[in-house]
C-alpha cells in the first residue's frame, strides 16, 4: 500500500518538487542495538516553498538534514537508504564529488548554535567569501568586497569596519547572521535552517526568522525551516511536516495543521503551546518519548494518545491521506477530526 | 572593541595590536621571550659582540681563567670561550629549531588528518606511533646514529624519523574533538574537501597545544644535541657546539672549570628561557585564545 502514497503536495506533478523523499531511513549501529533515527520518511517540498519539520528533541529532525546532505562523519555506523531525488537525481546514490560540489553550489545548512558553526580563528569575513574565493576565482580584494555587501544585507551595521572580526567579538544573533550570509554565497537553491534560532534569545529570533524569509523573497530559493517551535514554524513556512520518533506523522498546508490537525500528537504540539489568555493553563503531553532502539510494531505515539485504541500498539501505520493535501499517519483521524472541532 | 584602531594605516595597526597583545602576556612568556631574543641576536650578532675568532687557536693563552680580555676564559687551545659560546647559539638553535619544527609539521599534518578521517590510516598510524614512542627517545636516536655514523646530518636523519610520533598524537587526540564542531560540519556544507577542512580550518584550532609542547620538545631537542655531541656522535670539534665544548673540557675541570661549567649555564639559561616561553603560552593559549591566532 504504501508504494503507491501520495507525495505530500498530492496533485502537482512531480516537477514541481525540487525535493523529494521516498522512504528514507537513517538506522544507526552499534554493538548490540539498531536505532532508527529516520524511519521510512516520505515527503515532498516544492520549489520556492518553505516547509517547517516540527517535533521534539530526537524527533529526528536534525538527522534528516544530515542524511540528505550526506554530512555523517566517516567514523560513525550510520546506514542511510531509500532514495532522496534533488532535481532528477538520487543524493544517496551521487558519488562524493559530485555531492561535494552540489553542497558547495546549491544546498546549504545553517546551524544550530552560531557560537560554535564559525571558525574561532578566521575572521569573519574570510569565512563568508572562502567559497567564492575558492571556486569562484574571486581575488582578495574582491572577496573583500563581496564580504563586505554579504554582512551589508544580512544587516550587520558598518560590515565594512566588522569584516576583519573575529567570531569572538560579535553576539550570537550577528554570528547567526553571519553564518547565513555565509550559507547565501553562490545563490544556494535549497538551504535547510536546523534550528537556526533556538539558541537566540526571542528579540533576536524575530529577526533571523524575518531575513531568512525576505532573502527566500529575494532569491527565490526553497527553505527547509526545522525547529522544535511550532509559533517559530506558524509565522513562516507554506507547509508543516510533524515528526515524531524518526517519522513523520503529519503533513499539510500550515493553516490546516492549525486549524484541522488530523494527527493526535500533533494536538497535543498545539495544546502545549503557552497562552496569555487568562486561566488557560498549559495542557502537556503525558509520558514520554518512546526509545528508539524498542519500538513497537504500531504506532510509535500509541502509549501516550488519548483516542488509542488497543489495535493502535500492533498495527503498523503509513501515511494516507486525510483531506486533499493532508496526509496523517494515524488509524483513527476522524477521532480526532472530532475533538478538534 | 578595536574599531577605532581600523582607520589608522596598516603599519600602525600592527604595532598596536602587538603592543595589545604582549600587554596581555603571562610574566613567564615576557621574560622567556626576552631572554631568548637576547640569546638569538648574540647568536646573529656574534662578530660584533666578540673580537675573537671561535676557530683561532692562541696556544700562548691557553686555560686562561675568565677576565675582562676572556669574560668566559679560554680554552686548552687558548681559544676564546666566550667567543665559541656565541658562535655555537647559531649551530644550536639552527639544530634545536629544525629538529623540533621540521618533525613537527608533518607529525600535526599526519596526526590530524588521521583524527579526522579515522578508518585503516588512523590504526596503521598509531600502531606506527605506539611502536616508535615504545623505545626510550635518546636509546632510538642513539641506536640510528650508531647505524648511519655520526654527524649533524645523521642527527636530522635520526630525529625526523622518531620526532613526529609525539605531534601526531597530539593533533589526532584534539582532532577527534575538533572534527565534531559545527564549523567543521559547515564547511562541509560549503563542498569544501577534506583536505582543505583539515589543514585550513581545523588545523590552526589544533595547532596550540602542539605549539606548547614544541617548546620544551626544543630544549630537550638542544639537550639531545648537546648530549650526542658531547658523546662524541654529533657535531664533530672544532666546531663551536655547547655539549662538545663541555665533553672537551671535561679533563680540565679540576684546574680549568670554567671551559664546562660556563657554555653549560649557558645551555642552562636557554633551555630556562625555552621552557618559560613553552610555560607561558600554555596559559596564554589555554586561558584566552581567541586573538593569539
Amino acid at each position: 500500500m504504501d508504494a503507491s502514497l501520495p507525495t505530500t503536495s498530492g496533485h502537482s506533478g512531480a516537477a514541481d518538487n525540487i525535493l523529494s523523499l521516498r522512504g528514507l531511513t537513517t538506522e544507526f549501529r552499534g554493538r548490540h542495538t539498531r536505532i532508527r533515527a529516520n524511519d521510512d520518511l516520505r515527503l515532498a517540498i516544492k520549489r520556492g516553498s518553505t516547509l517547517g519539520i516540527v517535533g521534539e528533541s530526537g524527533s529526528g529532525k536534525s538527522v534528516m538534514c544530515r542524511s540528505i546532505l550526506r554530512l555523517w562523519p566517516p567514523s560513525i555506523d550510520v546506514h542511510v537508504s531509500g532514495i532522496v531525488e534533488y532535481e532528477g537525481r538520487d543524493l544517496l546514490r551521487l558519488g562524493e564529488e559530485d555531492m561535494r560540489r552540489l553542497r558547495g553550489t546549491e544546498l546549504r545548512m545553517v546551524f544550530q548554535n552560531p557560537m560554535t558553526s564559525l571558525n574561532p580563528v578566521w575572521p569573519i569575513g574570510d569565512q563568508v567569501t572562502e567559497g567564492l574565493r575558492l571556486y569562484g576565482g574571486l581575488t582578495k580584494a574582491a572577496a573583500r568586497k563581496k564580504a563586505v555587501e554579504m554582512l551589508g544585507r544580512v544587516g550587520i551595521p558598518s560590515p565594512e569596519r566588522r569584516v576583519d572580526e573575529y567570531p569572538y567579538q560579535w553576539s550570537g544573533g550577528m554570528l547567526q547572521r553571519a553564518a547565513i550570509a555565509m550559507a547565501m554565497t553562490g545563490s544556494p537553491k535549497l538551504l535547510f535552517a536546523d534550528e537556526p534560532t533556538t539558541a537566540l534569545d526571542v528579540t533576536i529570533q524575530d529577526q533571523i526568522l524575518a531575513l531568512l524569509l525576505e532573502l527566500q523573497e529575494r532569491t527565490g530559493m526553497t527553505l527547509v525551516l526545522v525547529s522544535h517551535d511550532l509559533a517559530v514554524v506558524a509565522e513562516t513556512c507554506d507547509r508543516i511536516a510533524v515528526m515524531y520518533a524518526g517519522r513523520i506523522v503529519e503533513t499539510a498546508p500550515t493553516r490546516e495543521i492549525f486549524s484541522a490537525p488530523r494527527h493526535p500528537y500533533t494536538v497535543g504540539l498545539l495544546r502545549s503551546i503557552p497562552h496569555l489568555s487568562a486561566g488557560a493553563r498549559l495542557k502537556p503531553i503525558p509520558g514520554q518519548p518512546p526509545d528508539l532502539a524498542e519500538l513497537g510494531p504500531g504506532c510509535p505515539f500509541a502509549p501516550r494518545c488519548i483516542y488509542a485504541s488497543p489495535d493502535c500498539a500492533t498495527t503498523p501505520v503509513h501515511l494516507a491521506a486525510a483531506g486533499p493535501d493532508h496526509l496523517t499517519a494515524c488509524l483513527y483521524p476522524e477521532r480526532i477530526g472530532q475533538a478538534a472541532a | 572593541m578595536t574599531s577605532l584602531a581600523n582607520t589608522a594605516p596598516l603599519s600602525r595597526r600592527l604595532l598596536q595590536q602587538l603592543i595589545e597583545e604582549v600587554r596581555h602576556w603571562p610574566i613567564s612568556l615576557k621574560i622567556g621571550t626576552s631572554v631568548l631574543t637576547l640569546i638569538v641576536l648574540a647568536g646573529v650578532f656574534a662578530p660584533w659582540l666578540t673580537p675573537y675568532d671561535p676557530y683561532y687557536q692562541d696556544l700562548l693563552n691557553a686555560l686562561q681563567a675568565p677576565s675582562w680580555a676572556h669574560p668566559f676564559g679560554t680554552d686548552m687551545f687558548g681559544r676564546d670561550i666566550f667567543a665559541r659560546v656565541l658562535y655555537g647559539i647559531r649551530i644550536d638553535m639552527q639544530i634545536g629549531f629544525f629538529t623540533t619544527y621540521v618533525p613537527l609539521t608533518y607529525g600535526v599534518m599526519l596526526g590530524a588528518l588521521a583524527g579526522y578521517h579515522g578508518g585503516w590510516f588512523d590504526a596503521v598510524l598509531m600502531r606506527i606511533i605506539d611502536v616508535a614512542v615504545a623505545f626510550p627517545f635518546l636509546v632510538l636516536i642513539i641506536v640510528i646514529i650508531a647505524i648511519l655514523g655520526p654527524g649533524v646530518h645523521n642527527i636530522y636523519v635520526a630525529v625526523f624519523l622518531v620526532a613526529w610520533a609525539m605531534y601526531a598524537r597530539l593533533a589526532r587526540s584534539e582532532m577527534l574533538v575538533e572534527r565534531t564542531k559545527d564549523y567543521v560540519l559547515a564547511a562541509r556544507v560549503l563542498g569544501f574537501g577534506s583536505g582543505r577542512i583539515v589543514l585550513a580550518h581545523a588545523l590552526p584550532n589544533i595547532i596550540s597545544s602542539s605549539i606548547v609542547f614544541s617548546m620544551s620538545d626544543f630544549v630537550l631537542n638542544i639537550l639531545l644535541v648537546s648530549g650526542l655531541s658531547f658523546l662524541g656522535l654529533g657535531v664533530q670539534p672544532p666546531a663551536p657546539e655547547w655539549g662538545a665544548m663541555i665533553a672537551e673540557g671535561r679533563d680540565f675541570i679540576l684546574d680549568a672549570w670554567w671551559i664546562c661549567t660556563l657554555p653549560g649555564l649557558v645551555v642552562v639559561l636557554t633551555g630556562t628561557a625555552l621552557s618559560l616561553v613553552g610555560d607561558g603560552l600554555a596559559r596564554r593559549l589555554g586561558h584566552n585564545r581567541k586573538s593569539l591566532m
